[in-house]
């Protein structure tokens, strides 16, 4: 026979929604029993309202009393993703005019440059419902990205072709006149940026001899007659000015289009001009030493603190990591780093995709230096120290050993990986 | 002092260089213009090259202070196109280098005064009908009426580029930082002016310009149809917390998770 055991406790957590272990509890009690009903302390059969039903598709809590899906309850339900709602699909059959884009689609994806400059492109085309304009992408070479329709593009011209693969100014200017040629855009959109807008940009201006606006920040519309902002003489003057034909946009220029999805209707271009003479050959990225990366742009920092004993491992696990150094400025006024390598307030503001602070504070001269990172990664002995709290990843632990197992992983990593080629 | 690369071969090389005037960062003085005296930097330690600088623009006392900071590097001198204010320099740039007619002309990627907008050095290239490279770093050879040259990626990549000769490349401010300006020579240093007419630059008239102001930061706007969510996204607590912690773990426990989250950023290379 078995016999019922009651845990007051948990029972208590579980009625108390405001206790700290209430979730974990109430996920314990999911896997044993109906999560939305339990036998209250005397006996009573509790129901707790808020668990029943699950969320429906479109964020609204549906119950279901038919019983058909009692085996999923809210708990679960709740921490599914969420579907995506549909957008509603927006098509453009005739369009009055057309706002050519060329996004850079660093590494085959828009970068969000890109799409904020699908959202300027966007407003340009929207602007007046008598006269509605299409946006067409233009796209080179190969590409992953799955999300044009969510971007606000309506036509795609894809221009698939080995040659236009990489860095290939020439011949993509090339292309771009094939397009000016048979589509005529009424605006040609680029991102200003050191991707390859910036110079494909200026160079089919220049090409069709059209003066653009460059570091464009914003769009105005003044009674029906585009004006846009720009960023002038290194970023010390703002330049009000009508808007011309080419556009070369700054980050943050517009809102990303997020609230239709669009057509994306590819379009054949009919001919194509005969190439002409190519100057410039890409021979491939360089390797570069990540210690000679300047700091503000390093992708990989190896940052240490006040909490680094041995040096000369720190500086050892950096060359391994392939990672550039930072360090805090305690670090910097002891003498074990050099003063451009502190980061924050009165040093270098970083932006790295991983930052990993080894025995840092956390001091806040010291995180405003690291707002802009995607992930930090804490080591550090002190759990309750406010790097931790900042991190996304945070060890608990003396970093001398964790550096040491670190190095010793990757070097295992790479041993393995070397076997790999070699069979 | 370094060593300066001196492998560098370039027989007779011809460089011109377009300077323009800057300001300090900090005192707004006139002076160098950064990304203009990198190129300066650029092209004088190419060895076997012959340097020249040029620069058109109004000859004013304040222009001239402004251009001996470049002499200062250890430049005889300096050709001073004389234009009026507003002008647009590209048709009398492109006259000078037609008949001077050197093999690599260096200018910075953004001028620090006037429109900034970058696009001298195509301009000239396409009315020269000369290659164009944008976001020089250093020029590794010039050989073959080709020089195999960095350019700069974001980030701090690098890519190789060989371009034919004769060619206008913009310099990146990630190319070396120039050496100091001395003031001897500063003021040895002749700057000869040439005077060309102008051509005002009608357009600039319907611009209106203004000091910079700062760029509205973006916020953060929620686009639900349903109230819950967007309640949720606004009393939401931004920043901090939802990190994972791990305490009591080995040191290879801890490894293996950095290890991990590395892999996922890809940004370790094995
Ligand atoms: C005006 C002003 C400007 C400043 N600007 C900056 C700036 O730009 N950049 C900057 O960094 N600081 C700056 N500071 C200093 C800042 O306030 C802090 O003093 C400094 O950042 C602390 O450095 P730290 O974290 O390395 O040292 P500490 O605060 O001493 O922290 C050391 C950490 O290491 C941990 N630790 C110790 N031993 C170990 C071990 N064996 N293993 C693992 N962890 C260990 C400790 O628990 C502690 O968390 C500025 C201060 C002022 C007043």
């Amino acid at each position: 026979m078995s016999l019922t055991r009651k845990n007051p406790r948990l029972e208590w957590i579980a009625r108390n929604r405001l206790h700290p272990e209430h979730a974990q509890v109430m996920a314990e009690l999911d896997a044993s029993s109906s999560p939305s009903q339990w036998m209250g302390p005397n006996g009573l059969l509790r129901r707790d309202p808020h668990r029943v039903g699950r969320m429906g598709p479109n964020g609204l809590k549906r119950i279901d009393r038919s019983g058909l899906l009692a085996g999923q309850a809210y708990g679960s339900g709740g921490k599914q993703a969420k579907a995506e709602p549909q957008k509603p699909l927006i098509t453009i059959d005739d369009p009055a005019f057309i706002v050519a884009v060329v996004p850079d689609m660093a590494g085959g994806e828009l970068t969000s440059h890109d799409k904020d400059v699908l959202g300027m492109a966007r407003q340009l085309a929207d602007a007046d419902p008598q006269r509605q304009g299409a946006v067409l992408a233009v796209v080179f070479g190969s590409y992953r990205e799955t999300r044009f329709e969510h971007a606000g593009i309506d036509r795609l011209v894809f221009l698939e072709d080995e040659r236009l693969e990489g860095y290939s100014p020439e011949r993509r200017l090339n292309r771009l006149e094939d397009i000016e040629r048979e589509l005529t855009p009424e605006r040609w959109l680029f991102p200003d940026s050191q991707l390859g807008g910036a110079e494909l940009g200026r160079r089919l201006s220049v090409r069709l001899k059209e003066r653009p606006a460059t570091h464009v920040w914003q769009l105005l519309s003044e009674d029906g007659e585009w004006r846009c902002e720009c960023r002038g003489a290194r970023e010390r003057s703002d330049i009000v000015r009508s808007l011309p034909r080419c556009i070369l946009a700054l980050e943050e220029c517009a809102e990303p289009v997020s609230e239709n999805r669009y057509e994306v209707k590819p379009v054949e271009l009919s001919s194509t001009a005969p190439e002409t003479m190519i100057r410039i050959d890409n021979l491939g990225q360089v390797e570069v030493d990540p210690a000679s990366v300047a700091l503000g742009e390093a992708e990989f920092i190896l940052s240490g603190g006040n909490g680094v004993k041995n040096w000369d491992r720190f500086h050892n696990a950096a060359l391994q990591l392939r990672a550039a150094e930072g360090a805090s400025r305690v670090a910097v006024d002891n003498g074990f780093m050099p003063r451009e390598r502190q980061v924050g307030a009165t040093g270098t503001w970083v932006s790295a995709r991983v930052y990993i602070a080894v025995g840092i504070s956390g001091a806040i001269q010291h995180l405003q230096g690291i707002e802009r990172c995607n992930k930090v990664v804490a080591i550090n002995n002190d759990g309750g120290c406010d790097m931790v709290k900042r991190a996304d990843l945070a060890i608990i632990g003396d970093a001398e050993g964790v550096l040491e197992a670190l190095v010793e992983l990757i070097e295992q990593k790479r041993s393995e990986e070397s076997h790999h080629e070699a069979a | 002092m370094k060593p300066r690369e001196s492998d560098k071969k370039s027989a007779s090389l011809s460089i011109s260089v377009l300077v323009s005037t800057g300001r300090h960062p900090i005192t707004g003085r006139p002076g160098r213009a950064d990304q203009d005296s990198r190129a300066v930097e650029l092209a004088m330690n190419l060895q076997g090259g012959s340097v020249s600088l040029l620069h058109a623009g109004q000859p004013t006392e304040e222009c001239k202070e402004a251009l001996r900071g470049y002499l200062g590097m250890g430049i005889d001198r300096i050709s001073l196109i004389e234009q009026s204010e507003h002008a647009d320099i590209t048709e009398v740039l492109t006259k000078t280098l037609k008949s001077s007619n050197p093999s690599l002309v260096l200018a910075g990627t953004q001028a620090e005064q006037g429109e900034g907008s970058g696009l001298l050095p195509f301009l000239l290239a396409e009315s020269l009908g000369w290659s164009l490279v944008s976001g020089l770093v250093s020029i590794e050879s010039v050989e073959n009426g080709q020089a195999t040259i960095l350019q700069a990626l974001p980030r701090g990549q690098r890519r190789r580029l060989k371009v034919r000769l004769p060619a206008i490349a913009t310099v990146d401010e990630s190319a070396e930082r120039a050496r100091q300006s001395a003031f001897g020579p500063a003021r040895r240093g002749t700057i000869e002016t040439i005077s060309e007419a102008s051509h005002i630059d009608e357009t600039l008239a319907s611009f209106e310009i203004k000091k910079a102001r700062v760029r509205p930061k973006r916020l953060k706007i929620v686009k639900s149809s349903s109230a819950r969510d967007r309640f949720k996204a606004a009393a939401a607590k931004s920043g901090g917390g939802g990190g994972q912690v791990l305490s009591d773990v080995s040191a290879q426990e801890g490894a293996e998770a950095i290890f991990k989250l590395l892999q996922e950023e890809n940004v370790l290379k094995l």
